[in-house]
């Protein structure tokens, strides 16, 4: 995909900088130059989203370090000065808070139109993985920072984490006791957090320079999932892309700030504003919304270390979702019977979440399992043998002959 | 270059348009020299409308770091004199500063008072800085750069600079050494006989 260079530097100071660092002629090559499959829809404008949020949570998170205090004895009341003194500190703290909702709201979009349109499939499989670990990335930023307020759901939600890790076999106590720097969920636990909380973005920041790069090096997938043919296929990304993430965004910029604004508390838990207390726990505990589905794999399974392999599983198993699925079909546009079992699949996921937020009692377990099963048999079963009996649809000839039914040459669409 | 044409068939395809909607006149018209087009009012007003948004963002992200509220209300406090004789001074702590709050006797009132303007490297007479002559209330961060300067000290039995040696008369009043201004007086005024407000 990626051709000649057609960046022209036009002053002397950019023909300097050229023939030493050319970081102009990468970003030109890169955002404005780069041939991109002119059939892109809405779903991969989150790409863009996703950059968005990082940087929004980055620049948000740095400003409420310069006022938050990572003590036991501080925190909670640190975050209510931030709330009640700091100029604009609700502002800032609303967009943090509602932010990583924001943002693993776009990335679960952006991973979901990955599976639709198979852009995990050769030779696009590091590009997936390297998602995969900003995904990973992402969960633990977002569980770090849940701690930091010092609420009730944060301690019990830190104290229920870490002993997740209580469940490997001979060396889980030692390892408990080693993250949290103690006996229990505590000061240096609050501590260690808070710096690692600061860290992780800037690690997920250089993955997706990563990520970019290799999905730069391929190009990008398309609805159509053929691969780019001739340069009749491609517009150049600016401005025919920059736009469309542009608009995208606002729209996207819309939905957040309706969240900022008027129902800034809707998705955190009112157990939260209740300063942590060691000797009580909530009597009903649940992480953040976006952690669910894999909290409710969790409890489904009736054993301590299976509950936490099942859980862990149910991530891991993304990093070999191209080789679990034997088609050599991308889009479900040519894949009915895929279409079909993808939209269970992400049926699936919402009701493991809808299980995720459901006290562990009853028939919501059988659910739960019911859902477990289906969601692990969806990669291990379904995906590997619907490869070798579907019937795929027709594939066009090329992306200009699927948008351009009759010639090539026709601008009618 | 097949991008080229790609991009002149969608000029082409605009240009239509205008066409069959509006008639022939409106595609001549904004083709005018001198006129603007439609694009470039749709470039102007989504540029407007995005820098004004980013100003409106960026304004909370910078000024979250002025004094906050909790600081804003610290700013101002009362103090009894009550126990302040003649000849002794109290430092209090206003604003994260010394706010020195001197009474002055006799001697160094009259001090104060004779000295000529012309001889002041910041002329300032004593009135204006003290309303009350008796008491002399004064933020004690030297002019210079900053540091707590020594009562009764120097050549002018006012206050003394040991950082870089400047010397403030009765009044807290420059004389000598590298300090650019007088002590700064603070707003204060007395809420009663013997209490008084900074700030």
């Amino acid at each position: 995909m990626s051709g000649e260079s057609t960046y022209q530097p036009n002053n002397g100071f950019t023909k300097w900088m050229d023939t030493r660092l050319p970081l102009l002629r990468l970003a030109h090559d890169s955002f404005v130059d780069y041939p991109t499959p002119k059939n892109l829809n809405y779903w991969w404008t989150f790409g863009g989203i996703l950059t968005f949020c990082l940087v929004t949570q980055i620049i948000t998170g740095i400003i409420l370090a310069m006022h938050y205090t990572p003590h036991v004895d501080h925190a909670f009341n640190s975050v209510e000065h931030i709330m009640r003194n700091v100029n604009h500190g609700w502002l800032i703290r609303y967009i943090h808070a509602n932010g990583a909702s924001m943002f693993f709201l776009a990335v679960y979009i952006h991973i979901f139109r990955g599976m639709y349109y198979g852009s995990y499939k050769a030779p696009r499989e590091v590009l997936w993985i390297l998602g995969v670990i900003i995904y990973l990335l992402m969960m633990a930023a977002a569980f770090m920072g849940y701690v930091l307020p010092w609420g009730q759901m944060s301690l019990w939600g830190a104290t229920v984490i870490t002993n997740l890790f209580g469940a490997i076999p001979l060396v889980g106590d030692s390892i408990a006791t080693w993250l949290w720097g103690g006996f229990s969920v505590d000061n240096p636990t609050l501590n260690r957090f808070f710096s690692l909380h600061y860290l992780i973005p800037f690690l997920i920041f250089g993955v997706v320079i990563l990520h970019i790069w290799a999905l730069h090096v391929p190009g990008n997938n398309n609805p159509v999932g053929i691969s780019v043919k001739s340069e009749q296929d491609t517009v150049p990304f600016h401005p025919y892309y920059t736009v469309k993430d542009g608009f995208a965004l606002v729209v996207f910029m819309i939905l957040f700030s309706y969240f900022v604004f008027f129902a800034p508390n809707v998705l955190g838990h009112a157990d939260n504003y209740i300063p942590a207390n060691p000797l009580v726990t909530p009597a009903h505990i649940v992480p953040e919304w976006y952690l669910l589905p894999f909290y409710a794999i969790l409890r489904a399974v009736p054993d301590k270390l299976g509950g936490v392999i099942a859980m862990v599983g149910a991530i891991f198993i993304l990093f070999v979702l191209p080789w679990l699925d034997t088609s050599k079909i991308r889009s479900a546009r040519y894949r009915p019977l895929f279409k079909q079992f993808f939209l269970i699949f992400v049926v699936n996921c919402l009701v493991l979440g809808y299980l995720g937020a459901m006290p562990a009692e009853g028939v919501y377990i059988t659910l739960a399992r019911i859902s477990t099963i289906y969601y692990f048999a969806h990669f291990l079963i379904i995906l590997p043998l619907l490869g070798l009996v579907e019937k795929p649809r027709e594939i066009p000839e090329s992306i200009s002959a699927s948008i351009l039914p009759e010639t090539a040459a026709s601008p009618a669409e | 270059m097949c991008r080229i044409g790609l991009q002149n068939r969608l000029e082409a395809r605009v240009s239509d348009t205008n066409t069959t909607g509006n008639g022939t006149t409106e595609t001549k018209t904004a083709s005018h020299e001198g006129e603007p087009n439609r694009r470039a009012f749709l470039h102007l007003t989504t540029g407007a409308f995005a820098a004004i948004g980013v100003a409106n963002v960026a304004w909370p992200l910078i000024d979250q770091m002025n004094p906050d509220a909790s600081m804003r209300a610290l700013a101002s406090i009362e103090v009894d004199l009550d126990a302040v004789e003649v000849g002794q001074s109290l430092t209090i702590t206003w604003r994260g500063k010394p706010v020195f709050i001197r009474r002055r006797t006799q001697d160094e009132i009259r001090d104060a008072k004779n000295v000529s303007l012309d001889a002041l490297p910041d002329p300032e007479a004593d009135k204006s800085r003290a309303e009350n002559p008796e008491w002399l209330v004064m933020v004690g961060v030297c002019t210079h750069l900053g540091c707590v300067p020594l009562g009764q000290a120097g050549e002018f039995n006012g206050w003394f600079c040991p950082c870089h040696g400047s010397h403030y008369d009765t009044s807290g009043r420059i004389r000598k050494g590298p300090a650019p201004k007088n002590l700064e007086i603070p707003p204060y005024q007395f809420v009663s006989d013997s209490r008084i407000k900074i700030g």
